[in-house]
């Protein structure tokens, strides 16, 4: 008989590369839902950043006060900001048959379904590699990625997350993000 | 020394500055030096003092007064250590049984 | 006089960021540190705040961590409010001075972000620094949360400063999982937290006006009282704590005590641990009532003074305790956090049987499913009726 230790907790695993930022959105989003009233935790798996090297981060939102403390193993959503980890990581695993898996990458959601056999809940493509390079000019695939887990979840509202953002980053840096955070939400694949 | 601990000082802390010239050092000697003047560079003009420098427990007692020197040693805090008549250059002090 | 909840910020932050805030808070005088993971995040907000002038605090970076004790003692002894931060092998390079602060009645708040000790070399946490240290004459206090972090570390410079207690005060967070997760944290307005920790009033202090000496010789005929009169004092730290938390909670609903039991009334097996993992035991114990296991939960925050006669009341009938730590005493009967329990325990009517289990050393995760393997284990040992001295449980063997 299956135990389920995060009754009322919505649980995120987020992949991507050091130096790409998953632990800032990770974060954002974090401090998005609390500033629409949940509990949460957000934390890195625990080491050293090395860019590069693949990383995760975890993160727990809720209703009531959160008292597990330990990792993620069954997320409801796993978030992909990197599309060449696909090759080294299987991003399902653990995932629950009903959860979400959010993914920057260029392939419809069949595809993915396909190569990780994925069958129940919701796959979300959205290629927010193209988007960051012609909205931003630079490799920063985490808050478009984000963007799209956050339409799909519905987790917290999108105008929320652009709060934090644009908080975090005040100025041009901020308004850039809410522009292909605007646009990752249009172009999100689900299926 | 027979305080019980809630009679003393917290932490061992020493709350009366300069207390240790209650504690009388002078009774752990077992030999005590004797000065001689004749020989005595300090008496004879005011040079020398190694005796004074060199005593760990400032017992070597100097004084000038008019011109006149003088030498004495407060025996309450000497420990007949020796280091005095060790250090002298003219043999003047020589350590005798208590 | 509680504060109104439109002054009370609420804000995402880690448990480093959470204890800098309360530093802040509280008003420090000086702040000497060495950086060392998991703990770096300390120092580097609370020296921000001092750049950016939002303290008035003299920050000492130091070239060693037993510089920044001895420089804490320093300060602290001129009657200066003092606070500092270290984990693992920086906390151990301060061992000589720890015992220094204790013995010498410092009042010295001291937020650890526990992590393991070499070798091999490992950031990650367990509580080898804290257990290590726990000799050394510190209150000891191990935090569940972000809040807790915060709340406690202002809570520890009333209890340290207390005339009754002046002892200094370790606060401790699990590293990464709590100094590096970004949790909600309530808060108080700076005034009122302020108003709440108070002004320092040294006792003895360093003064050239009335000069005293401070940590003399003490041989054969003196140390001993002085170790009379620090052991006095550490039994007086239940009592303090209690009051000082009473005087939180009116300000802000919030309390822990020096430990939290958690459905433990009717309970046949009781788990008992620290820190973050005593949250997870909750959960564990949740899921087990509900198939039908009287399970409960003692999460023990205050190590140093141990609670011995509060805990063995609060562990009352139950028929075993499972005892989760994350150390090792190589070598000794059992371990740290096991030794006391039974301890507490041996003198009890009932003396149930006690299950102890190492886990999470060096930062190995501990899932709920260790908490259930361990009571599966305990419920064996029920029935046989005799536990072993000790086991591993998530280690490959």
């Amino acid at each position: 008989m299956a135990m389920d230790f995060a009754r009322g907790i919505t649980e995120f695993r987020w992949h991507g590369r050091g130096g790409q930022g998953v632990v800032t959105s990770n974060q954002m989003l974090g401090k998005a839902a609390l500033a629409e009233g949940n509990y949460i935790q957000a934390f890195p798996e625990f080491g050293p950043e090395r860019t590069g090297a693949p990383v995760r981060a975890f993160l727990r939102i809720s209703k009531a006060p959160i008292q597990v403390y330990a990792q993620v193993y069954h997320p409801d959503v796993v978030v992909c900001i990197d599309p060449t980890l696909l090759e080294v990581v299987n991003p399902t695993e653990g995932l629950k048959p009903e959860g979400t898996l959010v993914l920057n990458t260029s392939n419809e959601p069949k595809a993915i379904r396909d190569k990780f056999g994925f069958k129940g809940g919701k796959v979300v493509t959205v290629d927010a590699s193209t988007i960051a390079m012609e909205v931003m000019g630079r490799a920063f695939y985490n808050m478009p990625t984000m963007a799209a887990a956050v339409s799909a979840t519905g987790i917290v509202s999108v105008d929320t997350v652009i709060e934090e953002v644009l908080n975090r980053y005040p100025g041009k840096v901020g308004a850039l993000n809410k522009t292909a955070i605007e646009r990752a939400v249009q172009e999100a694949k689900i299926g | 020394m027979s305080e019980k601990y809630n009679e003393i000082p917290m932490a061992g802390n020493i709350i009366e500055p300069g207390n240790s010239l209650k504690y009388k050092t002078g009774g752990w000697r077992a030999e005590r030096p004797i000065h001689t003047d004749e020989t005595c560079l300090w008496i004879k003009n005011g040079t020398c003092g190694r005796c004074w420098i060199y005593c760990p427990d400032n017992a070597v007692v100097l004084t000038e007064k008019n011109g006149k020197y003088a030498y004495a040693y407060n025996y309450d805090y000497c420990k007949g250590c020796g280091i005095c008549a060790n250090e002298c250059p003219t043999d003047s002090i020589k350590m005798e049984k208590e | 006089m509680s504060v109104s909840k439109d002054k009370i910020k609420i804000e995402g932050l880690t448990g480093d960021a959470a204890i800098a805030h309360a530093l802040r808070q509280a008003d420090l005088d000086v702040l000497s540190a060495y950086p060392i993971t998991p703990q770096t995040i300390i120092v580097e907000d609370y020296q921000k705040f001092a750049a950016d002038g939002e303290v008035n605090a003299a920050v000492i970076p130091v070239e060693s961590e037993h510089s920044a004790m001895s420089a804490c003692v320093g300060a602290s002894a001129v009657g200066a409010r003092v606070a500092t931060a270290s984990a693992s092998a920086g906390l151990a390079l301060m061992w000589e001075i720890l015992y220094c602060a204790a013995s010498m009645r410092m009042p010295i708040v001291f937020t650890v972000a526990n992590r393991a000790l070499s070798a091999p070399i490992n950031i990650h946490n367990d509580h080898s620094d804290g257990m290590g240290m726990r000799d050394s004459g510190f209150i000891q206090l191990y935090c569940q949360s972000s809040q807790e972090a915060y709340d406690t570390t202002l809570m520890a410079f009333k209890l340290a400063e207390h005339h009754d207690v002046l002892l200094p005060v370790m606060v401790g967070i699990d590293g990464f999982i709590v100094s590096h997760n970004v949790e909600r944290v309530e808060m108080l307005p700076d005034d009122a937290a302020k108003k709440f920790v108070g002004v320092r009033t040294p006792v003895q202090p360093l003064d050239p006006k009335n000069p005293i000496t401070m940590g003399p010789l003490a041989l054969t005929d003196y140390y001993f009282e002085f170790k009379e009169q620090q052991d006095r004092a550490m039994q007086q730290v239940i009592k303090v704590y209690k009051e000082v938390e009473a005087e939180f909670e009116k300000l802000t609903g919030r309390k822990y005590g020096i430990f939290e039991t958690y459905k433990t009334n009717d309970a046949d097996i009781i788990f008992l641990a620290m820190s973050s993992m005593g949250g997870t035991a909750k959960v564990v114990a949740d899921v087990l009532r509900e198939k039908g296991e009287k399970v409960g939960v003692i999460r023990l925050k205050m190590f140093r003074p141990f609670p011995t006669k509060e805990l063995a009341k609060a562990i009352g009938n139950a028929k075993a305790v499972a005892v989760f730590e994350k150390a090792m005493s190589f070598g000794a009967a059992t371990n740290p956090l096991a030794l006391e329990v039974k301890t507490a325990l041996y003198g009890t009517k009932s003396r149930p049987i006690i299950a102890n289990f190492v886990v999470g050393l060096g930062g190995r995760d501990v899932p709920p499913m260790t908490f259930v393997e361990g009571f599966e284990k305990t419920k064996e040992y029920l029935k046989k009726g005799e536990a072993p001295l000790y086991e591993t449980l998530g280690v490959r063997k």
